[in-house]
């Protein structure tokens, strides 16, 4: 195609190409500035404004799953997921209110009481984003039934383990291994309560013929789920620093 | 395909059925199906050959008649006699009854209120025309619709004219369709989709399904001529595969369109084609909400995903997609047909049009009953419905489904509308209704659907995951006399983080049953709790 540098629009141009309008809105009382399309979370972790998370990870796609991240934006009716619902012009959104904080706690029991979460013979201890979460929150107890699921640790595999007893199907496993990898491996088998995350069709992950063994699936979750072989209690130390990087990596914009 | 063409069928088919001086059709809906009615069209095309009278009778099987609680249900025209209860042996009987007075054992006497009172828009050919005969559809009219707004409306005047009508979409929330169809026809994009959501999934409905069953060409001609206004030229009908019925009839509507040039390119020779395929549900529940609907038909995990962006900006492979609901459809000809203004006059002042529903549990006519929005509850239960079987008295009705609530014997003589519904707690939903006598336990009925939410909750967001698992251990464990004094207040607390937490409509609605049967029976919670008993006797304490 022919060269039209007088396009300000045209990638060619200088600054073209970034014709993004930029907005301001107003985030607990503060006033920010935001290109459009970005997310309410973005834009609030660039002013460290800090708005809790579990099932959003900078570099994977985002689902809206966990509810942790529930905001109250003025004129709406429901709360909005801050991580996928975009800023608009003069909004205001509120992320602290003792509302919201009581509904984060009590998401957060929730969480707790679906699975076997037992932070003093976890592999994850200190290092658990469900347990730092509980306590940034405040969350002291649970009150509701601990459901004590009958769930299966599967080490098949020879240098990982999966502990469904700690997953919260944030899913973030399932899509690092299809966004980031390629592979695929994990998905979700079941449907309500009865969720579990697979590899394949639910067989045992270390007979899986499409995991590479890269382990990205590992370094994301946020618990003591998925982990490495041959850690013992508070030993699992997760390293999610190189999604952002591949992310970068991987854009075709030069 | 042109107009001369529609006409010349339709006049074809008229005189055809006017040379039989008795026309007996009998109902092949799934209701009297399961009743082996099709065996008795059978019986009825042997009996006529062999008595010589195919000149001046006829049998066929047609769409629901209605009252499904007395089917098999065959009907004579042109005197309008209806039949109750029929089998095979007895159309010998019928056949002598032609000239003179039908025999009282099967007589089904039309002049009752069930029949009187209703009004039919949406269900006008149902029980009236062979459901996979396109020429009868023709000839009652069909397809007329489509080429007045192919041929002679722009895509604006057909929304204008849907907007003027003020129907609201029979899905269940009641978006006005109008406006459903403006935003989606405004959308800039070269693809564009029309979805119909025939994921019927309410325990006790059967509305979506009936019309399908009786009337599939409706639909069709509603959803062309909804691509027609928003610009789209494919569509996807999404129907559950437990209704494979309405899936052959479906289908085999959509090939009989094809062969007469209704659907397909250049439609009535203008440049405007359009193009329907068929996609099965595969049991799960929460597909019948849009989001979840599109991931389902696109081939992925069929789970919803938070809006916005809603399926109007960005639906099926993240084009502007139009989804509406069977009934919905099923409106829009004859909307186009009589006029915006006619429409707009049947109903209440913001409900307008009429209503299908499945009228199910304790009344004695159950069926698939259409009245005029505004129509009382009791109007439905005491008249049309017949009143409670067995004389009991009426306890609640159960309208909306899981999503719904159970309306107590105070609010009768509520106009059935989406706002009066709303405001006694429950929702118009898709037309689900079933009807409650005093042997109901509502404690035990609002387990029954916390169960039924927590098993088709798809898991991805917590509280609808886990909280309904909760609230129905809560539940649970108050039916099985182990209910503790605060477990209200717990239930209540959990009920306002389920509804204002979820991620989609399923999970904020679960709560619904449970909020409206406590609003208006928590006399009954109490009885379990602190009493131990169950006022209505289902519960083993």
């Amino acid at each position: 195609m022919a060269h039209r540098p007088f396009d300000p629009k045209h990638p060619a141009y200088p600054g073209g190409g970034r014709s993004t309008a930029i907005l301001t809105l107003r985030i607990d009382g503060q006033d920010v500035g935001a290109r459009s399309g970005d997310t309410i979370l973005k834009v609030a972790r660039e002013n460290e404004i800090h708005i809790p998370t579990l099932c959003h990870l900078e570099g994977l796609s985002s689902l809206g799953a966990c509810r942790l991240c529930l905001v109250e934006v003025t004129g709406a009716a429901r709360l909005m997921p801050a991580c996928v619902t975009a800023v608009r012009q003069d909004m205001e959104v509120t992320t602290r209110s003792e509302r919201l904080q009581a509904y984060r706690r009590k998401l957060l029991e929730l969480f707790f009481s679906e699975r076997n979460h037992v932070c003093a013979v976890c592999v994850s201890n200190g290092h658990c984003e469900l347990q730092t979460l509980a306590e940034t929150l405040g969350m002291t107890h649970v009150r509701y039934d601990y459901l004590y699921p009958p769930d299966a640790i599967d080490a098949s595999h020879h240098r990982f383990s999966v502990d469904h007893n700690r997953c919260i199907l944030c899913l973030r496993c399932v899509r690092a291994c299809e966004e980031i990898e390629g592979a695929h491996t994990w998905d979700v088998m079941g449907r309500g309560i009865e969720a579990r995350v697979i590899t394949d069709l639910n067989q045992p992950w270390g007979e899986s013929e499409s995991c590479t063994g890269c382990g990205k699936c590992v370094q994301v979750c946020p618990t003591g789920a998925l982990t490495e072989k041959g850690r013992a209690v508070a030993e699992m130390v997760k390293n999610k620093e190189f999604l952002p990087y591949l992310r970068v990596m991987r854009r075709r914009e030069f | 395909m042109m107009l001369d063409e529609i006409n010349a069928i339709a006049q074809r088919q008229r005189e055809k059925e006017e040379s039989f001086r008795h026309r007996i059709d009998v109902c092949i809906a799934a209701g009297c199906l399961s009743s082996h009615s099709d065996d008795i069209v059978a019986a009825f095309e042997k009996e006529i050959a062999r008595r010589g009278l195919e000149k001046s009778c006829r049998a066929k099987g047609v769409g629901c008649l209605g009252l499904c609680a007395a089917g098999p249900l065959v009907a004579v025209e042109p005197a309008g006699t209806l039949y109750r209860g029929v089998a095979a042996g007895d159309v010998g009987e019928i056949l002598d009854a032609l000239a003179s007075s039908p025999p009282a054992r099967l007589h089904c006497p039309r002049e009752t209120p069930f029949f009187q009172r209703q009004l039919k828009i949406v269900l006008e050919n149902c029980g009236r025309i062979d459901p996979e005969s396109i020429e009868e559809y023709i000839a009652a009219g069909g397809y007329q619709a489509m080429h007045t707004a192919l041929t002679r409306m722009s895509p604006d005047e057909v929304i204008r004219e849907v907007a003027r009508s003020g129907l609201r979409g029979r899905g269940g929330a009641g978006f006005p369709t109008g406006l459903k169809w403006s935003t989606v026809a405004k959308a800039e994009n070269a693809t564009k989709f029309v979805v119909c959501n025939a994921d019927e999934g309410d325990p006790g409905a059967f509305m979506d399904r009936s019309v399908l069953e009786s009337d599939p060409h409706r639909i069709i001609e509603g959803m062309v001529i909804a691509g027609w206004a928003v610009g789209a030229t494919r569509g996807f009908i999404y129907v559950r595969a437990e209704y494979p019925l309405a899936v052959k009839r479906v289908k085999s509507a959509l090939a009989a369109a094809e062969r007469s040039g209704l659907l397909g390119g250049s439609l009535f020779h203008t440049p405007f084609g359009f193009d329907i395929k068929v996609r099965l549900g595969a049991g799960a529940f929460v597909c019948g909400e849009e989001t979840a609907l599109i991931a389902s038909i696109e081939g992925r995990l069929g789970r919803p995903r938070p809006r916005p962006p809603y399926p109007a900006e960005s639906g099926l492979w993240g084009c502007p997609t139009l989804i509406n609901n069977v009934e919905t459809f099923a409106n829009i000809a004859p909307i186009l047909r009589n006029g915006s203004g006619w429409f707009a006059g049947i109903g209440t002042e913001k409900s307008k049009g009429t209503k299908v529903f499945a009228l199910a549990g304790r009344v004695r006519n159950t069926g698939l009953i259409e009245v005029p929005m505004g129509t009382s509850l009791r109007d439905i239960v005491f008249a049309i419905g017949g009143g409670i079987k067995d004389d009991r008295g009426f306890k609640a009705a159960q309208t909306g489904g899981p999503s719904g609530g159970c309306i107590p014997e105070q609010h009768l003589d509520l106009p059935i509308d989406y706002d009066s519904l709303a405001a006694v707690g429950s929702i118009m939903g898709s037309g689900g209704m079933i009807i409650m006598d005093e042997t109901a336990c509502m404690v035990d009925v609002a387990k029954y659907f916390m169960a039924f939410c927590r098993a088709e909750s798809c898991g991805a967001c917590v509280p609808c995951r886990v909280g309904t698992t909760q609230l129905h251990r809560l539940l649970d464990r108050i039916t099985a006399g182990r209910g503790a004094a605060t477990d209200l207040a717990r239930i209540e607390d959990l009920c306002d983080l389920v509804k204002t937490t979820s991620l989609c409509g399923l999970g904020q609605t679960a709560p619904n049953p449970v909020l409206s049967t406590l609003r208006y029976f928590r006399d009954e919670y109490e009885a379990h709790i602190q009493g131990r008993r169950c006022p209505a006797g289902v519960c083993k304490l």
